[in-house]
């Protein structure tokens, strides 16, 4: 069922009827997640799930925090936990409309692990190769510039963009520079998003991808954007609005009214839960144990659904 | 000064001015040590890998902050003493 009647009257942060009645079947409550054979499977009670990936109208993939250039007993071999998690993606059984990843592809943001990990990506059957930087991949003056000069082609600004598919919006912000505590995407950033918005009808699925989690999952470890607030505001008046961010090398998610948000696995080691010990530091796992940390996540979306359906793998 | 469990250790230290300061990180993650901006401070390292240090000799007498651009809620600060 499509509609694409425009927004009757909701006003800047209302909602119609038909939108309030639409929210409460998609987020009425807490995510569940669903686990079978090593998959974690999300969704709002209530949305249209149980159909066949196979049978998804938008199929895409967000492999997050490769950390290219990481030595440490955490991961011994990041370059080959990221070539296996690209195998998996190749291996899904569907080629991925895109697959994103969300940051953190550099651990140094040197131009040589810049050029490692483009050349990795570029063996991904796919259509489209997209990124966010993540703060590894902004390091000094030097590091944005060269994460610009690999990945920063049709973007705007620091490297933020957006782009369209299958009735989706997809918005790709950078919340990595200009950090002071937290994630930060400054007032350039916030402006785009504004125009980029303006003309879109709230019943546009919008999906937004960020390095940083835009929600506060634990600000004491810089886990959440100072200014998140301002840019998700504007973001009410829409149905269904879905955040997926790398960062914190685990899966979480929940929901905020109308938005859902989605933490990653990273493919390259875990993080503790947050306050869990002193610090976010790279958690060493028994011999064999790695690969239940790390992963990749497939979304499925069936036009005229608005919700989408997240999927969580283990790297096999 | 030591870089371990992402803090810089001690958060406050005090030194004469001549004197050569070195952070040595300790941690399996990279850290920067930078001046705070807007600080006009003199600090600047690069990313510091696991055992990588940086030192710097602080020749005028102030107050100067500073923190991991990497992971910016860590803080500390330098005072320089006549």
């Amino acid at each position: 069922m499509t509609e694409d009647t425009p927004d009757g009257g909701g006003g800047e942060h209302g909602m119609t009827r038909r939108q309030l009645i639409r929210h409460s079947a998609w987020f009425g409550g807490a995510i569940v997640l669903t686990v079978t054979a090593g998959e974690v499977i999300s969704h709002i009670p209530g949305s249209a799930n149980a159909a066949p990936a196979s049978s998804a109208d938008l199929r895409f993939v967000q492999v997050s925090d490769s950390h290219i250039g990481f030595q440490g007993p955490a991961n011994m071999d990041v370059t080959g936990t990221f070539a296996a998690a690209i195998n998996q993606v190749n291996s899904l059984g569907f080629r991925p409309d895109f697959v994103m990843h969300s940051g953190d592809l550099t651990h140094l943001s040197t131009p040589a692990q810049f050029d490692q990990v483009k050349q990795m990506l570029s063996q991904l059957d796919t259509d489209r190769v997209f990124a966010v930087p993540g703060e590894h991949d902004s390091i000094g003056d030097n590091g944005p510039r060269a994460y610009r000069q690999a990945f920063g082609q049709n973007t705007l600004g620091d490297g933020w963009y957006s782009f369209d598919t299958h009735g989706v919006h997809f918005i790709a912000l950078v919340n990595t520079l200009h950090l002071e505590q937290l994630g930060h995407l400054g007032n350039d950033q916030i402006d785009f998003v504004r125009k980029d918005i303006a003309g879109l009808s709230s019943d546009t699925p919008i999906v937004i991808f960020s390095h940083i989690p835009l929600f506060a999952m634990y600000p004491t470890w810089g886990w959440g954007t100072d200014d998140a607030v301002q840019l998700l505001s504007m973001f009410r008046r829409f149905s269904s609005v879905t955040c997926l961010n790398g960062h914190v090398h685990q899966l979480f998610s929940k929901t905020e009214g109308n938005i859902t948000f989605h933490s990653a696995r990273p493919t390259c080691y875990p993080f503790p839960k947050p306050g869990e010990g002193p610090a976010p530091l790279p958690v060493v796992l028994p011999a064999g144990r790695l690969k239940d940390a790390i992963g990749v996540r497939t979304v499925n979306y069936w036009q005229g659904n608005h919700a989408l359906a997240v999927k969580d793998e283990k790297l096999a | 000064m030591t870089i371990k469990n992402f803090a810089f250790s001690p958060p406050t230290l005090t030194v004469k001015a001549g004197t050569k300061v070195t952070w040595t990180n300790t941690d399996p993650d990279a850290h920067t040590v930078t001046s705070k901006q807007g600080s006009g401070g003199p600090l600047q390292s690069a990313a510091l890998a696991t055992n990588e240090t940086y030192s710097y000799t602080f020749t005028q007498p102030g107050t100067y902050p500073y923190y991991c651009t990497i992971h910016p809620f860590m803080t500390a600060t330098v005072e320089v003493t006549p």
